[in-house]
């Protein structure tokens, strides 16, 4: 099922550039003897808005996962602005930094107000000094809407709200890159409106976004690709108008009628 | 309003109903009697064979309890007291025993002209426990630290102290009310010096040999600063092995030299001058300190990827847990000294609390882990994605909430150990349950005397134990943050 996007998109800072965010060569995954992810090749340029659909246990969410090395990869290469994903720690957590990611279930940290779950990184990770990692937090907090539950903890809001602060969680990282997995699949409808306008602006701003969702507006309406994958294989990829009007793939028309076709 | 609609079929609400107070049911109490203790047949039965198994206990013992005797020399005339006032026969409590014993049940044979020592230590530790436990409550640190003042003070000048102790423990207890209101953060460098301050006082000896393990900390800290340029993980090896170097090979012979240099000292107290309630709080205390933070790096061990790391935890967990706490003590006191060099004198107690507190750890980690196993794996997958390393994932994000969780775990282990000390009797230290009580009744004039001691120890435990369960309690409350 998909939201209808109704509002206008600005796409005046919306510009792919020919630099390499991302680049998976020859990537595969196993759990245990269970081939999840095969062959993936995908190049990802600055600025790219993708959408990566299909049929649950295809393997998304593992593919967007292993970009910031959550799972493992265990053949092929990945290089995530130009630094390898490897075994070593370095280039992990240096990834990790230039990458943010919003999950399913918002991970805040419950311990935490939602300004702390905000500056926590930024101090922590990036040594920024208290006073101006809280000053940054409030200015995103502000741009997803919700500067006034600063001193709230998460247990207090609403799922959308909760979205809606993990998302600026990551921002405050200033992260060049943002991995979405499925982040509006576990809200109510009422609330999943919210967190995809946070992300339309998101992307409006020329963010490389990756997002695995099932909302087929946000597809249509902001991503300049869309990614069918299913048995752990890219089954076809094109920009979201041949996508949805041309499909190529029987698979993907069957996808398609499945979930747009009623 | 909307009736009409509601009757028929196609009902459209025109009016949104406001939020309404809750019907009033009955009075407070007989509504309360009524839901807890008389709610049906089998509620009113149970709560009858409540109440009369209540009064049978009360009619059996109140007697006992009533005719108690608090002044008397020895059980004898305690007899005669109750002989005299209640009639031939009459049965009575001693508790004069606790009146007259009560310095041997506190102090154990300390030094009587000393006993100022031991109680400025106790004071002084709720000093150093205010900032710690409670760092939040402002109003709460300002009544510990206010009593703690006012009874230590007390205590210590009709203790006797020397003046200059008295001096000092007034600027200790009054400076730390007074920074508490405004830094109460800086209270914290108090609570780190403590352990040394009191290990001092209680066993007394040269100043030079507390400096000298101050300095170790000192060399511990550079090396750490040095190698930290290099590595983290090296940082942490550089700075243990140096102040292990400096305590094993240098610190003793650089005390004793400045101790003959310019000598500054208070009077030893021997270990086994220790006793009572002074010897179960000393393990207690120190046993809780320290099985706290060995335990969390157990739990984390033993959840490591590193097999090795992982391999030790398990064998270390598994091998205390399995062994009886008195084998482990018998091990302290006997074995031990079959293995360490010929001369080295490795005082008893300090052999004692490595003992409890290795086996409190290990219990300790295992409460942990489950805090760490209750956590949802996307709490680290946050953490992690967040470029947070480990040890700051850990200390940041994991620990606060595992621990969080951990706290009733923790507690029933800290209260489990506390009332183990009791078992030191087995190796020759005066516990106050045992050891002391029997001391008392080997005196001709308490020769006899059986269930007054018990009860007093049992009583004093009690509170203890039951001001550490209360303590958790509102520790649970203070950290509750899903309040919806």
């Amino acid at each position: 099922m998909s939201e209808a996007i109704t509002r206008k998109i600005d796409r005046s800072h919306m510009e792919v550039s020919d630099e390499v965010a991302i680049d998976i060569r020859a990537m595969n995954k196993w759990y245990g003897t269970f081939h999840v992810l095969r062959d993936i090749n995908l190049t990802v340029h600055k600025g790219e808005r993708i959408v990566i659909a299909g049929p649950s246990g295809s393997g998304k969410s593992t593919l967007i996962r292993c970009i910031n090395r959550l799972e493992e990869h265990q053949s092929g290469h990945i290089v995530v602005d130009n630094v390898e994903l490897t075994s070593d720690i370095k280039n992990i957590d240096k990834v990790r930094s230039e990458v943010g990611m919003v999950f399913q279930h918002f991970n805040l940290f419950p311990h935490l107000t939602v300004l702390e779950n905000c500056t926590l990184a930024p101090i922590w990770v990036r040594k920024v000094p208290k006073k101006q990692a809280e000053a940054t937090a409030m200015q995103f907090l502000e741009k997803v809407k919700i500067p006034e539950q600063a001193h709230k903890y998460p247990g207090q809001l609403s799922g959308g709200q909760q979205q809606r602060v993990a998302i600026a969680r990551s921002l405050c990282m200033q992260p060049k890159i943002m991995l979405f997995d499925e982040p509006t699949s576990a809200l109510d409808p009422e609330m999943i409106k919210e967190v995809l306008d946070t992300m339309i602006e998101l992307a409006e701003e020329g963010m490389t976004m990756l997002c695995v969702t099932h909302e087929m507006g946000f597809a249509q309406a902001v991503a300049n690709r869309v990614i069918f994958m299913d048995q752990g294989q890219i089954v076809e990829q094109n920009n979201p108008h041949d996508f949805f009007n041309n499909p190529q793939s029987e698979r993907t028309k069957l996808f398609l009628s499945q979930i747009l076709g009623h | 309003m909307s009736e009409i609609h509601a009757e028929t079929v196609a009902f459209v609400r025109e009016t949104m109903l406001p939020a309404e107070a809750p019907p009033a049911r009955e009075a407070g109490a007989v509504k309360w009697l009524r839901e807890n203790l008389f709610s049906g047949p089998v509620n009113t039965l149970l709560t009858l064979l409540g109440l009369g198994i209540i009064w049978f206990l009360v009619s059996h013992f109140w007697d006992w309890f009533a005719h108690s005797v608090w002044s008397a020399n020895s059980l004898s005339e305690c007899r005669q007291i109750i002989a005299e006032t209640w009639g031939e026969g009459a049965r009575g409590a001693c508790f004069a025993v606790i009146r007259e014993r009560w310095n041997q049940y506190v102090y154990g044979f300390y030094p009587s002209d000393l006993y100022w020592r031991p109680t400025l230590v106790f004071g002084l530790l709720f000093v150093a426990l205010a900032p710690v436990l409670f760092s939040e409550s402002r109003s709460l640190r300002r009544l510990i630290l206010g009593l703690t003042t006012a009874v230590t003070l007390i205590l210590l000048v009709a203790l006797g102290t020397p003046v200059l102790w008295l001096i000092f423990a007034a600027a200790v207890t009054i400076g730390a009310s007074v920074i508490a209101e405004r830094h109460p953060l800086y209270l914290l460098i108090f609570s780190a010096l403590y352990p040394l301050l009191g290990v001092w006082l209680l066993w007394g000896g040269s100043i030079w040999g507390v400096i000298m393990v101050l300095v170790g900390f000192g060399l511990g800290w550079g090396a750490w600063l040095v190698a930290a340029r290099v590595s983290p993980m090296l940082s942490a090896v550089a700075a243990a092995l140096v102040a292990m170097i400096w305590w094993i090979g240098f610190a003793g012979a650089a005390a004793s030299d400045a101790q003959n240099l310019i000598p500054l000292g208070i009077t030893p107290v021997d270990s086994d001058q220790f006793g009572g309630f002074l010897l179960s709080i000393t393990i207690g205390v120190a046993g809780i300190a320290l099985s706290l933070p060995l335990g969390i790096v157990l739990a984390l061990a033993r959840r490591s990827d590193m097999f090795l790391v992982t391999s030790l935890a398990v064998m270390f967990i598994e091998f205390i847990r399995g062994v009886p706490l008195i084998t482990l003590l018998f091990v302290a006191s006997l074995l031990l000294n079959y293995f360490l060099p010929p001369g080295t004198n490795f005082d008893i107690i300090l052999r004692v609390i490595i003992m409890v507190t290795l086996f409190a750890a290990a219990y300790m980690a295992e409460v942990i882990r489950g805090g760490l196993a209750a956590l949802p794996k996307g709490q680290y997958e946050a953490a992690d994605a967040l470029g947070l390393d480990y040890w700051k994932a850990q200390r940041l994000i994991i620990l606060p909430q595992a621990l969080k969780i951990s706290i009733p775990g923790i507690v029933s282990t800290f209260i489990g150990m506390f009332k183990d000390t009791t078992l030191v009797t087995f190796v020759g230290l005066y516990d106050p349950l045992k050891s002391m009580s029997d001391a008392v009744r080997a005196s001709t004039s308490w020769k006899g005397i059986y269930w007054e001691p018990y009860i007093f120890v049992g009583v004093i435990f009690f509170l203890i134990c039951f001001g550490m369960s209360r303590y958790s309690m509102y520790l649970e409350r203070r950290l509750a943050r899903d309040h919806r």
